[in-house]
């Protein structure tokens, strides 16, 4: 397979440009040597910009390998409620003092109601706890379900983003992969967008989305408007990316 | 063991450092350098952040005083209301940091001073007094459009503060006090919302965000302190919490506020129960000076002597417990 660093590089410069905090490094499902491709991304992305880097992996040696060359500030991405695989995350990173993302799922698989998620996240943050992992430094992702596949959790995920900041003191951070919600559904971006804003609303902290989509980075930054976090001028988008910048 | 609850807040990021005057390495005349804002937290909470520059106090010196001056600040200010140059040095012995000099004299409808006389006024302020100044225009868009960029010109290098830029009057004073290297403040009518707007279009025009001062404009107290209040606390709040656009030090015009309300006017004769009108005055403006101290406030512009000396050891009572 070519490597394109060119290809890399300008793609992390345009998301950072368009008002993304950190990047998602995954090497894809085809790649014959993960651990390679992940040090090759890194190293190339980091050369360009200094972006958080969040390493997106379910083999924790690429992970690794990630935060071997990873200059800055790494996200994990991600660990199972799963106690014998999480313990060894919250080790990695409280080590490597790196974030890490939680998923609410473990090996029986995906919760299909809102009390197994909660059930997993009260889990996760007990062992955060024993590991005095730091809460600040912890995402919780509920795990979001294509919408023609689990269309009756949507409402669920969307209350368990709320009901999972009220776990803890201080409240525990939430992240959602959006692009999940529209897999396999034709009007993917309405979809995103919708739901982003609703989640939004319910207090997500952050999400992992198409940073060069900009009616949905537009819908973004109007919502935290609305929820009074910005304050109102009449060029907020414009001020909103300068100031990412 | 019981969790020691914990209110005090992390923020995101400082308030930019403006820096007011400059000295002969830099291109400027200033024997005195002064700075601006550079907070990491809210006022005076030393636990929470910092304040690396005490709030500074700018005396009030006008080319052209108002005919309706207090009687009490008119006698207090005795021959020195016809002489600006002398008026400064006057204040900076009190212990004013710097000067702000308002052109009001160039006003059209007033004595309608020409560019020259104003030129001729400014050097020779930067020639008797060694402090930073600030310089404000009259408030007539198309007089002051035509002088202060001439003053600006003729000052060249020594990072003079300019005001007020206008939501619909900023270009020509911005580009001027970019291109000769000074700052300017940017004036908003007690509204976060154009002040944010006005910050964003002024640094479109290519002003670093470290040369623009906000004037939030100021009501005395009992005339819209607490609006002015309120909006000063929104902007930093916000400020601190990450936003660029509303990231600068706030100047407060105090002294020309509080000195046209009714309580710094009236006789004491007219009103027995208000009591020594020269007391109530200076009064008015430190009570106002100080609550612009609690809302962010970086420069305070005064004008009575005794309201400079108090306030100026109030602010270095309350800077002691950053020490």
């Amino acid at each position: 397979m070519r490597k394109d660093g060119n290809f890399i590089r300008d793609l992390a410069r345009r998301q950072v440009n368009a008002g993304a905090d950190a990047l998602d490094i995954n090497c894809g499902p085809l790649s014959k040597d993960p651990v390679k491709d992940m040090v090759w991304l890194v190293e190339t992305i980091q050369a360009e910009v200094s972006a958080v880097l969040c390493l997106d992996s379910t083999k924790r040696a690429v992970i690794e390998a990630g935060l071997d060359v990873c200059r800055g500030k790494a996200i994990i991405n991600s660990s199972s409620a799963d106690e014998d695989k999480l313990a060894g995350y919250l080790e990695l990173a409280k080590t490597r003092n790196a974030s890490l993302i939680a998923l609410t799922m473990d090996r029986n698989g995906v919760p299909q109601n809102k009390e197994k998620r909660l059930e997993l996240a009260a889990q996760i943050l007990d062992s955060a706890s024993r590991a005095d992992f730091p809460l600040t430094e912890l995402y919780l992702d509920p795990v979001l379900m294509p919408i023609n596949v689990a269309q009756q959790q949507l409402y669920d995920i969307l209350q368990v983003i709320n009901d999972f900041r009220l776990l803890s003191a201080p409240a525990v951070q939430t992240v959602l992969g959006l692009s999940n919600i529209s897999q396999g559904a034709k009007s993917r971006h309405i979809i995103n967008r919708t739901f982003l804003v609703m989640a939004q609303a319910l207090g997500l902290s952050a999400a992992i989305l198409d940073p060069l989509d900009k009616e949905l980075m537009q819908a973004l930054v109007t919502g935290e408007l609305i929820l009074n976090k910005t304050i109102y001028c009449d060029s907020y988008i414009d001020a909103y990316l300068k100031s990412k910048r | 063991m019981a969790e020691e609850l914990n209110f005090s807040m992390k923020w995101q990021q400082p308030i930019c450092e403006l820096q007011l005057g400059a000295g002969s390495q830099e291109g400027g005349s200033r024997s005195v350098v002064l700075r601006a804002g550079g907070e990491t937290g809210l006022p005076f909470l030393f636990k929470e952040g910092s304040m690396p520059h005490k709030p500074l106090i700018a005396a009030e010196v006008t080319d052209a005083p108002e005919e309706d001056l207090p009687e009490t600040l008119r006698q207090d200010l005795k021959g020195l209301l016809e002489d600006p140059v002398l008026w400064s040095k006057k204040m900076l012995e009190v212990g004013a940091d710097l000067i702000c000099l308002k052109l009001s004299g160039i006003h059209p409808d007033g004595r309608a001073r020409s560019v020259d006389e104003s030129l001729t006024l400014v050097k020779g302020l930067l020639s008797a007094v060694g402090c930073p100044l600030i310089i404000l225009g009259c408030g007539h868009s198309q007089k002051d459009n035509e002088v202060l960029p001439a003053v600006s010109e003729a000052a060249r290098g020594e990072k003079i503060l300019f005001g007020d830029a206008l939501q619909e009057n900023y270009k020509t004073l911005t580009a001027a006090c970019i291109a000769d290297g000074h700052s300017v403040i940017a004036e908003s009518p007690i509204d976060v919302n154009i002040a944010k707007q006005l910050n964003i279009l002024i640094s479109d025009l290519g002003m670093p965000l470290d040369r623009i001062a906000i004037n939030p404009t100021i009501g005395a107290l009992g005339y819209g302190l607490e609006y002015a209040y309120s909006i000063m606390e929104r902007a930093r709040n916000a400020a601190l919490s990450g936003d660029k656009m509303l990231a600068m030090p706030f100047v407060c015009f105090v002294g020309q506020e509080t000195w046209r309300t009714k309580e710094s006017k009236v006789p004491q004769k007219d009103c027995p129960t208000w009591g020594d009108a020269r007391q109530r005055g200076i009064l008015w403006e430190v009570v106002t000076a100080m609550a612009m101290l609690q809302a962010g406030a970086d420069i305070l512009t005064l004008r009575h002597p005794e309201s400079i000396r108090m306030v100026k050891s109030e602010i270095a009572e309350l800077m002691k417990r950053g020490a």
